[in-house]
């Protein structure tokens, strides 16, 4: 059986990102007989001699035609241990709005530098978005490193900069790991390199297959967002009433006490059911439906979490917004909050500070948060909503800022101060 | 169990409420049969039903979430339903994330004409053992009526657009499921699993909003609607073996049969409803099978000796062409095909 490990990839344009993640397809196999004759007749045209792996990846003809990479793209390979979603986020303008779109779901980030350059700005934004957004794990891709002449002195200077900085970031030494790779000839991509003899740890794909990624289910509180009522009233199942969800955090057990958000009550779970039965136990990530004990009032957008670590119910609070709109926020906008399953009112009652990446300062009361910007925002909603610090129950801690004419997403929201987090703010 | 006394809504009951006037819709939304197993006794927590580190789970739960998050926030969701494996695979996830209780939308199939008769006696009967609804457009109404033209070549998978739009007008579908998967093709690597169109079902891939999370922003203006993909994060071979684990029913045509075809375009081509070899075109009987089911003037059928859902799991292991490339003419027309088609309000 595999396992499945959500990555995101980053780094700045040309250091190599859309081939190495064609060379990770390629060597692995994932790539097809017509998709490899369709990127090989491709870069014959272009007086290509061998095929030009990026091509495998760069998928709408604007980019093929400018060579640029505009929107966050989904790839998929597969090894005998595990399954992958890779989200390949590109790194010039937007950059903010796409790693944080990537950076969402992910459960390792993997960055990419030009060993010529070695850590540049971006490099450093990256990796504070990858922290912010609380992505696990980190690796550093060295890249071009045949460049350089296969030099260690350059590798390990490289190397210990990011480090440096990822610990800064509040990453522990062991979650960052930085290899020395050409994507461009497959060194410690899939296969180690003859040419870094002085290099002894895994290869990117081997370290991306035994990465450790299963979170320990009993360090979160459970949560469940309820996402509908399931009411067959049926003559097999007349009176049957199932609270239907997708764990966001931890794990539940028939006989838990849980309580049902905003309104306070208590009651206990009779059985955590799915089509194929019931369960003994569920985690974090596994939709199933709940029975509960008692006649309790609950509809969608109500949250069921573990009666003993409850969340605060509040109308006020403070977040991180990542602003992703080309239209500014200005204090005192009006918003749709959308946390969970519930949708509601809600107004950007102060910005108090914007997250300067660069020099990981904050800047205190910005007249705006423009497009790609994070800052620190107080919030006040029309109706209490159950809502985890971020930093504790990260789904449960999330939401979307919407414009309520276009119905556009305009923010991704992390309630709390993950900010502070990064050592600012 | 109680049942719920405060009449506050709650969103369970089977829309029935669709325009009936359709000659073809079944109007029977109730459903009589449990499309899972009869019992349900308690099983152990397995690895193989934890999302956090079994890869099928995991994509299970994904997709059951989102057809209940489209059921929570939708008026008139519908799935699109031809009978092919994706949209059977869709069907069937449908089906387990509404368990105990009737898929809550009706199906729409926009009928080429071109079918294989084997996809549409399978496509009927499940329809029948699940007491769902089927709305069918037909291309051919489109082509007689004169609101579309036959092309010089014959193949109908391009008039499907047409067919496709006017329906979800005519009966104000505002969330349409459909089977796509992100590896099929680049174009739709960069898809949203909640996709955005606009009154004439067009996609902008530069207009997309971002998919954050889990939490999908499924707001639309009146006449706009959401393309909604459960499948997004799906590889064929994820789908082969979620077919085999699952032991999910498929039409006959995806496993190998003697049939005779033709050779056409590079593809073995059979012969049906929308014509058949030309006088210099050879037919020969063969050991066939379909990898993917659509207009069947362009759909080719692959050699194959695989004649259970085993031995199709190796073939795709081995293979050496993508299912698309392999037996769709029509994306091969252009490098840029399915992004052309998509901008078009194709799928
Ligand atoms: N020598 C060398 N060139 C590389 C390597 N990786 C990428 N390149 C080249 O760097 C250029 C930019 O690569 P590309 O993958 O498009 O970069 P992206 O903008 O980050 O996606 C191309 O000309 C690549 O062939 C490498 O490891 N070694
Ligand atoms: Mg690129």
């Amino acid at each position: 059986m595999s396992s499945l490990l959500r990555l995101a990839t980053a780094g700045s344009v040309d250091d190599g990102k859309s081939t190495l993640v064609g060379r990770l397809l390629y060597d692995t196999k994932s790539v097809l007989a017509d998709q490899l004759d369709a990127v090989t007749r491709a870069s014959v045209d272009r007086g290509a001699s061998t095929p030009d792996l990026s091509l495998l990846v760069d998928g709408l003809r604007s980019e093929r035609e400018q060579g640029i990479t505009i929107d966050v793209a989904y790839r998929y390979f597969a090894t005998p241990k595990r399954s992958f979603v890779l989200a390949d986020t590109p790194g010039h303008v937007q950059y903010t709005r796409n790693t944080v779109t990537g950076a969402s779901t992910a459960q390792l980030g993997v960055l990419l530098v030009d060993a010529r350059n070695g850590v540049i700005e971006q490099t450093r934004r990256h990796a504070a978005v990858l922290a912010l957004l609380g992505v696990p794990r980190l690796v550093l891709a060295v890249n071009k490193i045949d460049l350089v002449d296969y030099d260690e002195g350059t590798f390990e200077v490289i190397a210990k900069e990011f480090t440096d900085h990822a610990t800064a970031l509040g990453y522990g030494v062991g979650d960052v790991l930085s290899v020395p790779v050409s994507a461009l000839h497959g060194d410690n991509v899939a296969t180690r390199s003859d040419n870094t003899p002085w290099y002894t740890g895994p290869t990117l794909l081997a370290h991306l297959e035994e990465v450790p990624v299963a979170p320990d289910p009993h360090d979160e509180p459970f949560r469940l967002p309820v996402q509908y009522v399931i009411r067959p009233r049926t003559e097999q199942f007349p009176d049957y009433r199932g609270y239907a969800g997708q764990i966001s955090s931890g794990t539940v057990r028939p006989g838990d006490e849980v309580v049902v958000l905003p309104n306070g009550q208590r009651t206990t779970v009779t059985s955590v059911d799915t089509a194929d039965g019931s369960l003994e136990q569920a985690g974090s990530g596994a939709s199933v439906t709940l029975v509960l004990a008692d006649d309790v009032d609950i509809a969608r957008g109500d949250l069921i979490a573990a009666a003993a670590s409850a969340p605060d119910v509040t109308d006020e609070f403070t977040a991180a917004l990542c602003w992703l709109a080309s239209k500014p926020l200005k204090p005192g906008a009006r918003v749709l909050v959308k946390h969970g399953t519930k949708t509601v009112q809600g107004m950007v009652t102060e910005l108090s500070a914007r997250f300067d990446e660069q020099n990981l300062s904050v800047e205190d009361g910005p007249e705006t948060l423009a497009l790609n910007d994070i800052g620190r925002v107080e919030l006040r909603t029309a109706e209490p909503l159950p809502v985890d610090d971020y930093g504790h129950a990260h789904r449960n801690g999330a939401f979307l800022v919407i414009d309520p004419s276009s119905g556009d997403t305009l923010a991704a929201g992390l309630v709390g101060a993950p900010l502070s987090a990064l050592g600012v703010g | 169990m109680q049942v719920r006394t405060d009449g506050r809504e709650d969103c369970s009951q089977v829309r029935t409420d669709g325009p009936e006037d359709c000659s073809q819709v079944r109007t029977d939304g109730t459903n009589r049969k449990e499309p899972m197993t009869e019992t349900h006794p308690p099983v152990a927590l397995d690895a193989g039903l934890d999302a956090a580190t079994d890869n099928l789970a995991a994509l299970e739960s994904e997709a059951i979430h989102i057809f209940r998050e489209v059921a929570g926030e939708f008026d008139r969701p519908v799935i699109l339903f031809s009978g092919g494996k994706d949209s059977t695979l869709l069907l069937h996830l449908a089906i387990k994330a509404f368990w105990p209780a009737p898929v809550p939308f009706p199906l729409l199939h926009v009928d080429t004409g071109h079918n294989f008769d084997e996809v549409i006696e399978f496509r009927d009967r499940v329809v029948a053992e699940h007491g769902l609804r089927l709305v069918v457009a037909k291309v051919q109404d489109w082509i007689d009526d004169g609101r579309l033209e036959e092309r010089p070549d014959g193949t109908r998978n391009p008039l499907q657009t047409v067919p496709l739009l006017d329906s979800i007008t005519e009966h104000g579908f505002d969330a349409v499921f459909g089977g796509g998967r992100r590896d099929e093709e680049r174009a739709r690597a960069k898809e949203r699993i909640f996709s955005l169109r606009n009154a004439f079902g067009q996609w902008d891939p530069r207009r997309q909003r971002p998919e954050l999370w889990n939490l999908y922003n499924g707001r639309h203006k009146p006449g706009e609607h959401v393309r909604v993909f459960p499948l997004s994060n799906w590889t064929e071979a994820d789908v082969w073996n979620y077919i085999a684990k699952e032991k999910i029913e498929l039409p006959s045509i995806y496993y190998a049969h003697e049939r005779d075809v033709y050779w056409r375009d590079g593809m073995w081509l059979t012969e049906g409803p929308w014509g058949g070899p030309r006088d210099d075109e050879e037919v020969v009987r063969k050991l066939v099978r379909y990898r993917t089911v659509g207009d069947g003037s362009c759909t080719g059928a692959v050699e194959s000796t695989a004649t259970t859902v085993a031995d199709v799991i190796a073939e795709v292991q081995a293979s050496r062409l993508t299912e698309r490339g392999a037996t769709r003419a029509d994306d091969r027309l252009s490098e840029a095909a399915m992004e052309d088609r998509k901008r078009e309000g194709y799928f």
